[in-house]
């Protein structure tokens, strides 16, 4: 049956920064045959450690956006009085009006009511995503126009296609490096998917980040697991964690250490576990933790 | 009566598609006539958001009673149940095992949605 | 001067610069924390709480008494979030944009608008300064709306406002920094804090307010983002070493001026920076 479900782990933080991306880079190389899907569309970083190699790109449009078209517009400021989302700009004396297409939310109210019909709707491009090789196996990933709207549909999109490339050529594994915070984007990562793991840090910041984005894994019922990175930046702030997040029904999957070699491996290109790196015995704990199928370790 | 069988293909041979809102197409069955119409979903698998919507009057310009798919989010089941469809769910690897078992009355139908809304 | 604090990347130091730079500005500065999904400025800056409200978007609500099932909020919504199928119109809550369409295109007038909770503004006042922070309610997809609601209680007196974006480029960071006077983009000096800082550098090109950069943990990486900022004549407002102990007053949620005296000196002169640019006629570019 087409669109079954293939394993999949969706990576996230609540709060940004907390190594989500480095660690999407060494499980991509743990896993015996994965397929990669970066969803953090809006600043994607995954291909700076795997280096992909593109194969296919695709155009991605989404919703509409309104066009005035200054010779026919009458200056009469309906547009003006009609939008809700200040998207459109007056114009001076008895120049037209034009729309301003960062905060057109393409809602078409505009487009109806404008006495001249003086306003175009034509679909917006939005982006583009990639289906690349790399060489821990294929991945695909995206890039969101500036202030495009990231409705979560391109993060969906970038999903989806992983999850077919996965179903058509015999991989048993998704792994997505997914996107901060608790919106749409992170929304459409993780609906309907197998497994998360939140990435942490031992701060206040990262304690009451990862209490909402716990609340919403739970909202999605999906099994989630906590891994607190950079520990040892703070001991009783990670068992305040920890506990936070056995009460909230996760798992913990282990502690990566503070490494000063993560940044190294960052800028030689590799994933942790590609290094020497201190941490990346941590990391292989956490992965071997998470109890994937398509696990190389295993075998 | 109508019915709506969701996949990715053209005749009874094709496989089921088990989503609903972002399947690639439907076969409307019309029990009467005993014949197919295939009906393309593209509008609705590129559509941003609201899929089942979109999906569910899909299938209500062509007529359809039932629906049978894979599974159901919430958003999809409200305008199915909106729209007075039946829906049932299956396992069965192609259409034709569907329309089998619906035929045999062996599927069951659901009252709620069975899977979460998504983006996808 | 609308002052906002942004960068592509998570965990650059958005809020650390926020919120040094608010305690720096001291008593009368404005500080609105526009991360809505993930707020930590109130982890810093803890006062009394003055202010906490209900924010609501209105989306369509139906007479069914004047409803005549003939389709066109249906046809007319752009996001399908409100449908009919010769019944009464069904509504989809989270899918609305709250443009009012339908209610305009309604032939009977049946349509009118209710509010639907997306989250909370709340108001805090901290040593003069005025903290504004929203909260969205778990569930709720769009950031956008509460975040105008948080720059909506921003007070036109003639003090500075800070805005702690969201980090990204997208469309809550658009929200939040539309209007301002001035960006500040925090980054790293690492392949990841170079990439991503391009992206918010193309953005804010993009909504033409001049901007500047400040990079934060020096030495973890290397000059490439120097080497960028040189390139493309972006000023450098403001660097901060990799002191660990920056980091562990930050993992205890305390303000670095605070803990770290020394450092006042750095966010003094980061303002003084941000104010010479912007009376120097915009160098930032």
């Amino acid at each position: 049956m087409t669109g079954a479900k293939v394993e999949e782990l969706v990576i996230i933080s609540g709060k940004g920064g907390t190594g989500k991306t480095s660690l999407t880079a060494s499980f991509a190389v743990l896993a015996e045959f994965p397929v990669l899907a970066d969803c953090d569309v809006d600043a994607a970083d995954l291909h700076l450690i795997l280096a992909p190699t593109v194969r296919e790109r695709h155009e991605f449009r989404s919703g509409n956006e309104a066009v005035i078209r200054s010779a026919d517009c009458l200056g009469c400021g309906k547009c003006f009085e009609l939008c809700r989302f200040g998207a459109v700009v007056p114009g001076g004396e008895g120049e037209a009006y034009a729309i301003d297409p960062v905060a057109c939310e393409g809602c078409g109210v505009c487009v109806r009511f404008c006495p001249a019909a003086a306003i175009d709707f034509p679909e917006a491009l939005c982006g583009e995503w990639l289906v690349s090789e790399t060489r821990c196996g294929p991945m695909v990933h995206a890039r969101l126009g500036v202030a495009a709207e990231n409705s979560g549909k391109l993060v969906s999109t970038v999903r989806s296609e992983a999850r077919r490339l996965a179903n058509e050529h015999g991989h048993g594994l998704v792994i997505v490096d997914g996107p901060p915070g608790i919106g749409c984007p992170v929304i459409a990562s993780l609906t309907g998917t197998s497994q998360a793991l939140v990435v942490t840090e031992p701060t206040v910041s990262g304690e009451h980040d990862l209490e909402r984005v716990l609340k919403l894994a739970r909202h999605f019922g999906i099994p989630t697991s906590v891994c607190v990175n950079k520990w040892d930046l703070n001991p009783s702030m990670t068992e305040r964690i920890e506990a936070l997040a056995l009460r909230a029904g996760a798992r913990i999957a282990g502690r990566i250490r503070y490494d000063n070699a993560v940044t190294a491996a960052q800028m030689l290109g590799k994933a942790v576990v590609e290094t020497e790196a201190p941490s990346a015995g941590d990391i292989r704990r956490v992965w071997e933790a998470l109890g994937l199928q398509g696990n190389k370790e295993k075998s | 009566m109508k019915v709506a069988f969701t996949t990715s293909g053209q005749n009874l041979e094709a496989p089921m598609d088990a989503r609903f809102g972002r399947a690639a197409g439907f076969l409307i069955y019309d029990t009467d006539s005993d014949t197919f119409e295939p009906v393309d979903n593209r509008q609705s698998v590129n559509t941003a958001q609201g899929a089942g919507i979109q999906a569910t009057e899909a299938i209500v310009r062509h007529g359809a009673n039932c629906l049978v798919t894979g599974h159901c989010g919430p958003n999809a089941f409200r305008a199915l149940s909106a729209a007075g469809i039946r829906i049932y769910t299956t396992q069965a690897e192609t259409v034709a095992e569907a329309l089998e078992a619906f035929r045999a009355g062996a599927l069951a139908s659901i009252k709620s949605a069975d899977v979460e809304g998504h983006w996808s | 001067m609308i002052l906002a604090v942004a960068s592509g990347k998570g965990g650059t130091g958005k809020t650390t610069v926020s919120v040094n730079l608010a305690r720096t500005i001291g008593s009368g500065v404005q500080l609105l924390d526009c991360d809505v999904e993930e707020p930590n400025a109130h982890l810093f800056l803890r006062g009394r709480q003055t202010g906490n409200e209900v924010v609501s978007i209105p989306i369509p609500e139906v007479d069914e008494s004047l409803c005549d099932a003939c389709g066109e909020c249906g046809r007319f919504c752009r996001y399908h979030a409100i449908v009919s199928f010769g019944s009464s119109p069904l509504v989809f809550p989270e899918l609305c944009h709250g443009c009012g369409g339908c209610a305009l295109v309604c032939p009977r007038g049946a349509i009118r608008e209710a509010g639907r909770r997306v989250g909370v503004v709340e108001t805090q006042e901290v040593d003069g300064i005025t903290l504004v922070l929203g909260r969205l309610d778990i569930g709720v997809a769009m950031a956008p709306p509460l975040i105008r609601a948080v720059k909506s209680r921003m007070k036109n007196n003639g003090t500075t406002v800070i805005l702690d974006a969201p980090p990204g480029t997208s469309c809550p960071v658009i929200a939040t920094l539309r209007g301002s006077d001035f960006v500040l983009l925090v980054t790293e000096p690492t392949p990841f804090g170079l990439h991503d800082l391009q992206l918010a550098v193309d953005m804010v090109r993009e909504l033409t307010i001049p901007f500047g950069v400040v990079v934060n943990r020096m030495g973890i990486g290397d000059d490439r983002v120097h080497r960028f900022c040189r390139e493309q004549g972006i000023p450098i407002l403001l660097e901060l070493p990799d002191d660990r102990r920056i980091a562990e007053a930050y993992s205890r949620g305390e303000l670095v001026v605070d803990a770290l005296p020394e450092y006042h000196s750095h966010f003094a002169t980061l303002l003084w920076n941000i104010k010479e640019i912007r009376n120097g006629g915009g160098r930032a570019s």
